[in-house]
Formats: structure tokens, C-alpha cells, sequence
């Protein structure tokens, strides 16, 4: 393994169309992207996992619920559970909560209608892993597409969320898909695994608009190297 | 043994897809107050009894049919009618 550049595992689900574009970014962020089978159940040597969007199992049943059975996710809720960084992008944020390993669920948006476009965020913690790279109130623009990208979480959830401090990001301005309380994003609780619905792979080029999204995933990389070659 | 599960989104839950079918059959003339879409699954199970297989397809929504946190179910069995 090439010391300067950590593996970064991007899983492919039947279905995964942003598992390439994620690698590209990845790569030119420094990282040496690695396309992770779904079948497979045995992780490589990895600094960090990012579960792709796309319409896994063609989103039958709910978004994200069929995927998570797959042998792959089980290594990535192990992977998880020691700490592991773990990033899910649309598709693989549906995966997640369906999962358990993020709290809430993604519901159709308000509008019905599947919305591609430039969206304002602002970041709300700053001192989580993935976060590590932008400011507190940082105003962020990546571009969201989907059409089940409306947060939901039960009053108490919320309020258990907002305490903890897991929501981290959220729409600014125009709430785009009627999400509750703006969330475009959450983290778990110890801060490892995080969701959201922008897809920051599509924003890591000046030619396609905004940047931002590097500074999110130039974070999981430095997670991921720090995380594979802190020890050695 | 063939049971119907009924998956609906919980109440207070933001339901488009019900909000569209009122608008629309408004839209028709129709006088409705009220409508949300849900999801019909018919089941063959394989079970020796009725309970077993109640017991067998309450798992099956625990684990993949509903999310607890969105959408209630409720299961009948065709041999209990």
C-alpha cells in the first residue's frame, strides 16, 4: 500500500450510479479509491468507507432498505462499530438509517418531484470528523438529486438529536425536499458515521460550479490516512 | 398459508403521495377529506399453524417490511377468516 495515499473503500450496490464519481473525486483528493463489491463480505485494509448514491436494488420497498441486508454492509456496521469512518452520500445515507447505524429515515420529498439543482448548507458542528475542514455557520453549496430526501425523525428523536448535537448540517434558505428541522445531514452518535443528502463528490471542481464538497471529502481522507498510518 | 400485510405511513407522518390522491379526486368532483397512500403485501408463508405463521410474519415486518419509525402495520391471516 502506497504510504502518501489511503485506501478508501466506495461500495457498489446493484444499482450504485456515483460510486465512480466518488472514486474520481477521492482520487484526486489524494486518496487511492478502491470499488468494494456489495456481495463481498470481507472489507480490504481500508482508512474509510462511503456507501454511493445511485437506487440500490432499484429502491424497491423503501430507499436503502434492501441494500443494507447485503454482505458488504454487514463489514461496514462492523467496520463502524470499531471506529471506522463511514460516509453515506444520498443513496448510502438512506442506507444507513435503514441500516441503524444513523437514527431517522428518508421520506419522499414534499414535492413528489425528483429535484437536481445547487443547494445552499450550512455546517453546524465544525468538530466532527468529516466536518474538520469547514467552520461553524460556513455556507457550503453542493448539489443535491433525489427524490427521497426528507428527513424524518419523531419529536423525541429530534429533540434527542438537536442535544447531542448529530445534526450537521442543514439547508439554508430554501428547504428543498420538506425535511424536518432543514436537515440535510446527521452524524451518528460517536461522530464516525455521518449521512447526508448532497452529494459533495459533484462538487470538487471549479468547471461544475462549487468546490465545497472537497472539503468534506479532502476530511475523509485525512481521517482515513491518519486512521491507517497514525500506528505505524 | 397466505397472509396481506398492510404497511401505512404513521399518522402525523408528511404523506405527498396521499396529499396528491386527495387533491386529485377533489380535482374529479369527489368530496374526500383525507387520504394517505400505504402498501399492500400478499404473503404465501410456509407455517404449520396460524400463530407460527402470525409469529413468522411479524418478524419479517420487524426486520424488513415497515420502519418502525415511519409506517405501522397490520398483518391478517386468509386462514383465520
Amino acid at each position: 500500500m502506497n504510504e502518501t495515499k489511503p485506501r478508501v473503500a466506495i461500495v457498489v450496490f446493484p444499482g450504485s450510479n456515483d460510486d465512480r464519481d466518488a472514486a474520481l473525486a477521492l482520487e484526486g483528493l489524494g486518496a487511492e479509491p478502491v470499488l468494494h463489491w456489495h456481495g463481498d463480505s470481507e472489507l480490504p485494509d481500508v482508512g474509510a468507507v462511503v456507501l454511493p448514491g445511485g437506487f440500490s436494488y432499484g429502491d424497491y420497498l423503501r430507499a436503502g432498505a434492501i441494500a443494507r441486508f447485503s454482505p458488504a454492509m454487514r463489514a461496514v456496521a462492523d467496520f463502524a462499530a470499531e471506529g471506522g469512518y463511514v460516509l453515506g452520500i444520498c443513496n448510502g445515507f438512506q442506507v444507513l438509517c435503514e441500516a441503524g447505524l444513523l437514527p431517522g429515515a428518508l421520506r419522499p420529498n414534499e414535492s413528489l418531484s425528483f429535484i437536481c439543482k445547487d443547494v445552499a448548507l450550512r455546517v453546524e458542528r465544525a468538530d466532527v470528523p468529516f466536518l474538520a475542514g469547514c467552520e461553524v455557520g460556513q455556507r457550503l453549496t453542493i448539489p443535491i438529486k433525489h427524490g427521497e430526501g426528507c428527513f424524518f425523525a419523531d419529536e423525541a428523536l429530534l429533540t434527542q438529536l438537536d442535544e447531542a448535537g448529530q445534526i450537521v448540517l442543514r439547508y439554508e434558505g430554501e428547504n428543498p425536499n420538506g425535511s424536518i428541522a432543514d436537515i440535510a445531514g446527521v452524524v451518528n452518535a460517536d461522530g464516525n458515521v455521518m449521512g447526508l443528502m448532497p452529494h459533495p463528490e459533484h462538487a470538487v471542481d471549479p468547471l461544475v460550479g462549487s468546490t465545497d464538497g472537497a472539503l468534506i471529502l479532502q476530511a475523509l481522507v485525512d481521517r482515513a490516512r491518519e486512521r491507517l498510518f497514525a500506528a505505524a | 398459508m397466505k397472509a396481506t400485510v398492510l404497511v401505512r405511513p404513521k399518522p402525523g407522518i408528511l404523506d405527498p403521495q396521499g396529499k396528491a390522491v386527495e387533491d386529485s379526486l377533489r380535482h374529479l368532483g369527489f368530496s374526500v377529506d383525507g387520504a394517505r397512500v400505504g402498501r399492500l403485501l400478499d404473503l404465501e408463508v410456509e407455517a404449520s399453524d396460524p400463530e407460527q405463521a402470525r409469529a413468522e410474519v411479524e418478524r419479517m415486518c420487524a426486520e424488513l417490511l415497515a420502519n418502525p419509525l415511519i409506517e405501522s402495520y397490520e398483518i391478517e391471516l386468509a386462514e383465520e377468516q
